[in-house]
């Protein structure tokens, strides 16, 4: 089995985050990651950094600019014969 | 993609035929469905709450007047993405007082300057902030990024777009859209490791 190096592993971190490899390629990096402490924290830290930005939902449209818009959009509508937009309430 | 932000019975397909069909509370429900998730992209690629704004507007006015052109081989919220990604890139292009088009960058890729921090976090230190403050800190993290690896990171890791989707909003090649992934990763993980890290666990000190 090819040895991977710690320069080799940090190449590959993003696709063995995203589950994105080879079957043999990820074993190797396992076993890499599970072996070098510098690797395992990097790996580790990566991960979580990921994950505390997709935990953070969006935040509403300030109700002045979504209301901007919906007007807009109204205006866009009845130009084109449309019949009147629902007002969001998001 | 996640579907974790959507909401629940939503079938985008649907609205999208009744909007195309020229149902108004369609489209409408669409932006609904949306507007946080294109807004908050607006503001992150432009750092700007005013541009992002305008962006937010004229995406969904520009995906009204061309819905006729989505052809349904996308998603359609990944058709928007791509609008909404252009708007803000030109509202940057045009603050830039430097001219320098933002994606053109050369991209460093020296690797040895990538990690210095290498110290274990604490167990889920989200939690010790509150929700203002942490996202005050993600925001932060995300702005110290270069342009070129912002837009990646936000398309990729906060919108959740494939990597071929990421390349084809951002008119950028897989490897390129790969190396910069990586590359704004590893720093905003540097920048929250500085946060996050657990206390009198400096670097290398858990060896």
């Amino acid at each position: 089995m090819h040895l991977v190096t710690c320069k080799e592993f940090l190449q590959e971190l993003n696709d063995f985050l995203d589950e994105g490899l080879d079957p043999k390629l990820r074993q190797e990096l396992e076993r890499h990651v599970n072996e070098c402490p510098n690797c395992w924290v990097l790996c580790n830290t990566t991960e979580k950094t990921l994950k505390v930005f997709k935990g953070m939902e969006p935040q509403k449209v300030p109700p002045a600019v979504e209301a901007r818009l919906m007007a807009a959009l109204e205006k866009k509508m009845r130009a084109k014969g449309c019949a009147t937009v629902k007002k969001a309430d998001a | 993609m996640s579907t974790s932000t959507v909401s629940p019975g939503f079938d985008e397909a649907a609205l999208v035929a009744r909007a195309k069909a020229g149902d108004a509370d369609a489209f409408s429900e669409l932006v609904t469905q949306y507007d946080r998730r294109v807004f908050r992209m607006a503001k992150q690629i432009t750092q700007n709450e005013e541009d992002a704004e305008d962006v937010l507007q004229e995406t969904f006015l520009k995906a009204y007047s061309h819905l006729d052109d989505f052809q349904g081989n996308s998603r359609f919220y990944t058709w928007l993405v791509r609008i909404a990604v252009n708007e803000a890139l030109m509202k940057l292009r045009k603050r830039r007082s430097d001219k320098t088009v933002p994606l053109d960058e050369p991209i460093d890729t020296g690797e040895d300057e990538m990690v210095r921090e290498v110290a274990v976090w604490d167990e889920n230190p989200e939690q010790k902030y509150s929700r203002d403050e942490l996202a005050e800190i993600l925001d932060q993290a995300v702005q110290s990024l270069k342009p070129a690896y912002r837009t990646v990171f936000v398309l990729r890791d906060i919108e959740e777009l494939s990597i071929e989707e990421t390349a084809e909003a951002l008119n950028l090649s897989i490897s390129a859209v790969k190396s910069r992934l990586l590359r704004a990763r590893l720093q905003l993980r540097e920048k929250l490791t500085r946060q996050f890290k657990r206390k009198g666990d400096d670097a290398f000190g858990y060896l």
